[in-house]
């Protein structure tokens, strides 16, 4: 039998109590994840005793024309921001990578505002704003409605992939710039077939950050949707406040299972990295 | 390296225009519009009158709300605490993790933080409420610990009693750390992965134990760390609205639901902006002392 070496100084994980905290703060992270998906199965209405496997839920879930329809707005609302604050951020960091301006200082920390400022300020900043000076129609047709949102999530969303798209940038190798150019490539043509292969991996983990970013948010839309524009996040928030029921249980799973999904799609593009890119886990 | 914008004024305007212009028109002008109407007042039901008072700020700063605005700060900062003592130690065993469990405990610790905030708050809902999962739990224990009694000639317990576990600071308190844990766990993480690892070894060769070897190297070299985590955990506490409104009670209101109250139902706007900006003044004063302690770096990185 092999014997395992005791734990070297360093190698705190392996060591018990310290693998004890780890089990238990993991609990503490997963158990309520966990226990809601796991009841969005159960067939009891009163929803803490397993009952036995069903799928009820979720068909009632599919049939609720109130929650799909709110689904498919997030949805909508997701990729057109995602597309618009890609577009955004990738100018942005492009400007703030490669030149040098007056007022560099000063634009680099208005970027930095909309991720540092507390969601509650800008989503009332958003209310006064759509109640005052651009009053967004609620009349229009489907999906111009959503506009007013839509606005609002790319103004917190585009510095995000800014400083995404900022980090990839600090490795291109400038060389690769002069040598277009001295092959007789303008500066549009160098940016087109230079640079933005280069930026192409951090353009894909930005989107996915965008739209979950924009799929997440609750606190904004909250100020800005009005009552023919309710999102996911907003329709689960007058259940939840409700009641707790399996119908929850259920359209959270589903929201589960995309993040997940989506975040598996980040690794594997970008490795371990993209993961951690977006929601505060760089320094402002 | 960098090139002058006046080499390529062309590109510059054309990437520069889109970006500033959202910038301006979709963030800095609704702010600057809020922060206009927090030196303005009422008039009739819709007008709003801006008329230089500072009025509002000082209602702002009267007891009764700068009561709420001391139990936020109170309450962000116990949060903070909780999610540092809970999360150093994850962080560290994650640093000094083989590279493959690195990668599926970063994995595990990022997965819930790209859960929708909404749907962590329900689940904690669904495992605190009365007939949840731990008063569940509590009660099976209690009908055990009844029989026991009553097989060993005890007196029975009485009726199982559930604990009110929500609606109360207690749930605003665990909710908040339970979402933001992961705030802080990553720049820490960050932050103990490029600590020069001879220093700790060092520390431990000479003599001194772990927990020496914690408070008297790696935690002054990982000091701008924790200002970056202490930080990115404390100004989205302060400003939490869902948590407190979902877990809370009458009396755990913080500032996001004083804020949110006067724009949507009290519709006393003028005062609602004064308070929203006395929050963003905080989090900006929040941020300047995390730059300060941030420069401060001790240069061992060797």
């Amino acid at each position: 039998m092999i014997r395992k070496p005791p734990p070297g100084p360093l190698e705190y994980l392996r060591r018990w109590p310290m693998r004890l905290w780890l089990t238990a703060v993991g609990i503490f992270l997963y158990a309520p994840l966990i226990a809601l998906m796991a009841f969005s199965f159960n067939d009891s209405r009163r929803n803490i005793v397993w009952k036995g496997f069903t799928l009820d839920y979720y068909d009632k879930l599919f049939h609720d024309s109130a929650l799909l329809e709110a689904f498919a707005n997030s949805l909508t609302i997701a990729a057109a921001s995602t597309v618009l604050s890609v577009a955004l951020g990738a100018m942005a960091a492009l400007v703030l990578w490669r030149f040098r301006f007056p007022g560099k200082t000063a634009l680099d920390g208005a970027l930095a505002l909309p991720i540092v400022v507390p969601e509650i300020c800008m989503g009332v900043a958003m209310l006064v704003f759509f109640a005052r000076v651009l009053p967004w129609p609620q009349d229009l047709p489907w999906p111009l409605n959503l506009g007013a949102i839509i606005i609002a999530h790319v103004s917190f969303s585009f510095p995000f992939v800014a400083v995404v798209v900022r980090a990839r940038m600090a490795s291109f190798n400038r060389e690769m710039e002069e040598a277009a150019r001295d092959l007789g490539a303008g500066e549009f043509r160098t940016i087109a077939d230079v640079i933005l292969p280069h930026m192409a991996p951090s353009l894909v983990a930005g989107a996915l950050l965008a739209f979950t970013l924009s799929l997440d948010d609750f606190v904004i839309t909250f100020f800005t949707a009005g009552p023919d524009t309710v999102t996911f996040p907003v329709k689960v928030y007058s259940m939840v406040r409700f009641s707790v029921t399996p119908e929850v249980n259920a359209a959270s799973t589903v929201l589960i299972v995309l993040t997940v999904l989506l975040t598996a799609v980040a690794l594997k593009l970008q490795g371990p990295s993209a993961a951690t890119a977006g929601h505060g886990g760089e320094k402002p | 390296m960098e090139q002058s914008w006046k080499q390529a004024k062309a590109v510059f305007a054309a990437a520069l225009a889109a970006p500033l212009a959202w910038l301006v028109v979709f963030f800095v002008a609704p702010m600057v519009i809020v922060w206009a109407f927090s030196f303005g007042q009422n008039q009739g039901l819709t007008e709003i009158a801006i008329s230089g008072t500072f009025h509002n700020y000082a209602r702002a700063i009267a007891p009764l709300y700068l009561q709420i605005f001391l139990k936020s700060a109170w309450v962000a900062g116990l949060t903070t605490a909780l999610c540092l003592v809970l999360g150093f130690p994850v962080a560290l065993a994650i640093t000094f993790a083989a590279d493959r469990a690195k990668t599926w405990l970063l994995l595990l610790i990022m997965l819930p933080f790209w859960t929708n905030l909404l749907i962590r708050t329900y689940a904690l809902i669904a495992v605190l409420r009365t007939e949840g999962y731990v008063n569940m739990g509590l009660e099976w224990l209690w009908k055990g610990g009844g029989a026991l009694a009553a097989l060993v000639g005890l007196k029975p317990l009485g009726a199982f009693q559930p604990l009110e576990l929500l609606h109360n600071n207690f749930a605003v308190v665990l909710g908040l750390v339970y979402v933001h844990l992961p705030f802080m766990v990553l720049p820490l993480y960050a932050a103990l992965d490029r600590l020069d690892r001879s220093l700790l070894e060092a520390s431990l060769d000479l003599g001194a134990g772990h927990l020496r070897t914690l408070l008297r190297v790696v935690v002054p070299l990982a000091l701008p760390g924790i200002a970056s985590g202490v930080l990115i955990t404390f100004i989205p506490a302060l400003g939490a609205y869902l948590t407190p409104d979902l877990l809370g009670g009458p009396d755990s209101q913080m500032i996001a639901n004083v804020i949110e109250r006067q724009f949507k139902r009290a519709n006393d706007w003028p005062f609602g902006a004064a308070l929203s900006f006395v929050l963003m003044y905080l989090t900006f004063i929040a941020v300047a002392i995390q730059a300060v302690l941030a420069k401060r770096t001790p240069e061992a990185r060797g």
